[in-house]
């Protein structure tokens, strides 16, 4: 069988994974484990075809009569679209089995039965995008990837806030949808066809007119700011596996439909690649420094998800400059990295987003607030979270610096006048690139901090200690059955995935190596480059990595071991002596998300709003005083919320024609008729 | 031939005129009825005297079954077991819509010499006896409260559509004639039914009440 077949069989077993779930009532663990089976099965066929793409430069492709008017079933597999797949037949099997710990089917039938069938063909829609040849066929996909996450998305429907977010995902899914009609709409007008080929004889004007819808219509899938509206809550909404799936891979796929359209035109324009940088930039530096307001820790993750989408961008607008100047070094390492980026985002988002699962498991609640102390509790999930929070803030020796790594260098490439003059402007991606990580890491360290770290800031289900704290109410449902406590067996089916991608971060920053060679074959492929995969790797040097990795390893390693030798000695009090004053401290006494979130805020107002709102105790016999703070979306609740309000309140007039008596509709109607025959005689 | 059509056409505003001015219902089904089965065979007229087909004749032979028997028997049918008044209680009195609908007639004749003769018709009484129809059609929908006058209302709307598409005699294939007819006898079943149920909700067939299932 060719590598497109075993492709295809994965999309088949895939997209029937849910069938267990759902012919067994949704309420049964064992047709969970089958289809969680399946979709393991399902990954293992997938990268046995896709893999051998790297290996040998040949692509595979295959089209099939579909009895459709237009459009063909036509599919195919290059290096590009492998690097897109690995992550999507990875992510999800590991999500499945996940979930095997996580959603427990007896409690909700009927979300499990929707929650199944829909994981399943997401899956398999996303792999059909990816391997999508035909502009129909494409968009086809495009609508079940959509419309299965966003089922997926919502599986817990009964939720009001669910719903909220579920709606807002809905609408802005479907305007990318229909910004893709038009993109592929006039692909057809200028190319000819449907058929996603190269064509080279595409005017500049109708390019440049493609590549602005691709980049709104595909853009709000993949989360760039302004279009990111949709992101945080349905990632914050979403069951944990499900939004570690649609940050991990499936916003990934806009920004394959962007590299698709751009490797399919001719030469591109310069400011193509400048548009796609400063979104990228834009996105970078907003979606972090939103992510340090959050409250919830998994609209923390979404934001940085809105970062990182931000940083591959910005890769992928300078390697469009390159193509424009024909410089190839920075068409590879751009795409490189941008590519490198969008592998290691899939690892460690996708980590992240279960750890947030485990802890939201074991706490019921996703706001920061209420949590803290649970290293003690999860040791290795604590671990786990720290080797994601560094691998994402891009620290040595994890793969998040490898790929950034490589930006750098087209960046600083880009500067230094190659055949032609120099690009000042790149060095500005640089600078930023540092700043993001930067805040990346403050962003990260407050989350570990408020999760990890200090004394519980309140317990599961036991409020003693925080009297004016309700846990009535968790958050999250998931507590209310799960008591908080897993199981042995369903601790390890949640751990399982995690220590394997934990693993795959590691391996991935020591011989990023490894993978270079697939990753310059696709920027390759992108550019119509020959052998990209070779000149890449010497491109990029990475021979250091691996002793710089071991020697950072042995310093941390020797400054643990001095501190705790250090410490060893002296005595530790358990409550100081002062207590600066208070008699009765409590644990919601600490440093909280709040406090660490303050301090950012102050020096990002200039990308931040913060609203406060507080009351301090006065006088002798004080009032009970509060404090809260809350970081809005600047697009979405200060923006498209207050604009849609207007609109509502202004329609409403409109109600006013609206009598209810079909004899007045009717009238309206003929006016209609009436109005337009007028105008179709007029001119005569 | 064009002479006959020409004639039918006239027979039909004149009936459309007569529709207006009729109190009973049951003589307003009657007429609709009449209307309906003089233009089923219209369609043959336009045709050459060689070309007639088997499928056209089989058409025609439908419309004419369909408009000019089914349908009204359906229609007396639901009269009877709604049990109503056999008057047609109009909102706009029966001379004055008699007028309305002349007016309408002269207007669409005014109308249609202006336009032109459209897409190359052979008979030119075609376009306003269409358009006249349809508005008499609206007339009835807006000017009457019963149900079931505003089905009478929609067949008339259809016979003027039907006329209409006299121009087009030789593009309209028999699968879509078919089906035009089919989704008639199909709307008229169900709105026949929908009338019964409002009398039983409400216990009249007076469609102002239905305003008040208008969502505040």
């Amino acid at each position: 069988m060719s590598s497109i077949g075993f492709v295809l069989v994965a999309i088949i077993i895939s997209a029937a994974s849910g069938l267990p779930v759902a012919l067994s009532g949704g309420a049964s663990r064992r047709g969970q484990a089958i289809s969680a089976l399946m979709l393991v099965a399902a990954g293992v066929v997938g990268l046995v075809g896709v893999l051998p793409v790297f290996a040998s430069a040949a692509t595979s492709s295959l089209a099939l009569p579909w009895g459709l008017p237009s459009g063909a079933f036509a599919v195919g597999l290059d290096a590009l679209s492998g690097i897109f797949l690995v992550p999507i037949f990875i992510i999800p099997a590991l999500g499945a089995v996940y979930g095997l710990g996580y959603w427990h089917p007896a409690d909700r039938p009927e979300d499990g039965r929707r929650l199944g069938l829909s994981y399943g063909l997401l899956v398999a829609g996303m792999a059909l995008v990816a391997i999508a040849r035909d502009g129909l066929l494409f968009l086809v996909a495009w609508e079940l990837m959509a419309l299965a996450s966003w089922f997926a998305a919502t599986a817990e429907a009964g939720k009001s806030e669910v719903r909220r977010a579920g709606w807002v995902y809905l609408v802005a899914t479907h305007v990318g949808t229909l910004v893709l009609f038009a993109m592929f709409a006039l692909w057809k007008a200028t190319a000819g066809s449907f058929a996603l080929e190269r064509n080279l004889a595409i005017q500049p004007e109708a390019a440049g007119a493609i590549f602005v819808l691709a980049l709104i219509g595909f853009g709000l899938k993949a989360g760039l700011v302004p279009l990111h509206v949709w992101l945080p809550g349905a990632h914050a909404n979403a069951p944990s596996h499900v939004s570690a799936v649609m940050s991990g891979v499936m916003i990934k796929l806009g920004i394959y439909g962007i590299l698709r359209m751009t490797s399919l035109m001719p030469t591109p324009d310069q400011w193509w690649g400048w548009t796609l940088f400063a979104l990228g930039g834009v996105s970078a530096l907003a979606g972090i420094a939103w992510a340090t307001g959050q409250g919830d820790i998994k609209r923390v993750l979404a934001y940085s998800s809105v970062e990182n989408m931000g940083i591959i961008a910005m890769g992928a607008g300078l390697a469009l400059v390159g193509k424009s100047l024909g410089r190839p070094s920075l068409i590879l390492l751009g795409m490189g990295g941008a590519l490198f980026h969008v592998w290691n985002h899939s690892l460690f988002k996708s980590l992240l987003f279960l750890d947030a699962g485990l802890v939201i498991h074991e706490t019921g609640t996703r706001r920061l607030e209420r949590m803290g102390g649970l290293a003690k509790r999860l040791p290795l999930a604590a671990a786990l979270f720290g080797l994601g929070a560094a691998a994402l803030s891009a620290l040595p020796p994890l793969n998040g610096f490898a790929g950034e790594w490589m930006l750098y260098l087209g960046f600083f490439r880009g500067v230094t006048a190659g055949p032609g003059r120099g690009l000042p402007v790149a060095a500005l991606g640089a600078a930023l690139l540092a700043t993001v990580g930067a805040l990346a890491v403050a962003a990260f360290v407050r989350l570990f901090g408020a999760v990890f770290l200090g004394a519980a800031r309140s317990a599961p289900n036991d409020d003693h200690e925080a009297p004016n704290v309700s846990l009535a109410t968790p958050d999250n449902g998931l507590a209310a059955h799960g008591k908080g406590k897993a199981g042995g067996s369903a601790r390890l089916a949640m751990l399982a995935p995690m220590v394997a991608l934990g693993l795959a971060c590691i391996v991935l920053g020591f011989a990023p190596g490894l993978v270079l060679p697939a990753i310059g074959d696709a920027a390759g492929t992108w550019a119509n480059l020959r052998e990209g995969g070779r000149n890449l790797v010497g491109l990029a040097d990475f021979s250091w990595s691996l002793p710089l990795g071991l020697a950072l390893v042995g310093v941390v390693t020797l400054l643990l071991l001095y501190f705790s030798f250090a410490a060893r000695g002296a005595r530790k009090p358990g409550r100081g002596t002062w207590d600066c004053g208070f008699a009765a401290p409590t644990s919601r006494m600490q440093y909280g998300a709040s406090s660490f979130g303050e301090f950012l805020g102050r020096n990002l107002s200039f990308v931040r709003v913060t609203r406060r709102k507080s009351r301090r105790p006065r006088g002798a016999f004080p009032a009970p005083g509060f404090y809260s703070s809350k970081t809005p979306d600047p697009v979405l609740d200060l923006s498209i919320r207050p604009l849609a309000a207007f609109a509502g309140r202004s329609i409403a007039r409109m109600r006013i024609l609206h009598q209810g008596q079909t004899q007045i509709y009717l009238i309206y109607v003929l006016l209609a008729t009436v109005i337009l025959l007028i105008a179709g005689v007029a001119p005569s | 031939m064009l002479d006959v059509l020409n004639a039918v056409l006239v027979v039909v505003m004149i009936l459309n005129l007569f529709a207006l001015g009729t109190s009973r219902i049951n003589s307003v089904i009657r007429i609709v009825a009449v209307e309906g089965a003089l233009l089923g065979p219209v369609p043959l007229l336009l045709h050459g005297a060689g070309d007639i087909s088997g499928a056209s004749v089989l058409a025609a032979a439908v419309a004419v079954v369909l408009k000019g028997l089914v349908i009204p028997a359906i229609m007396r049918r639901s009269l009877r077991a709604a049990d109503i008044k056999r008057e047609v209680e109009p909102f706009v009195g029966f001379l004055p819509s008699v007028l309305l609908g002349a007016v309408g007639t002269g207007i669409a004749l005014v109308f249609s010499a202006r336009m032109g003769s459209g897409g190359g018709s052979t008979a030119n009484l075609i376009i306003p006896a269409a358009i006249a129809t349809i508005l008499v059609g609206f007339i009835i929908l807006t000017t009457r409260w019963k149900a079931l006058s505003q089905v009478i209302g929609y067949l008339m709307l259809e016979n003027g559509i039907f006329i209409f598409g006299m121009l087009l005699v030789e593009a309209i294939p028999f699968v879509v004639e078919m089906g035009v007819l089919l989704d008639l006898f199909v709307g008229i079943f169900v709105i026949s039914i929908i009338t019964n149920h409002i009398n039983e909700a409400f216990s009249s067939m007076d469609t102002r009440k239905l305003a008040s299932l208008k969502e505040e």
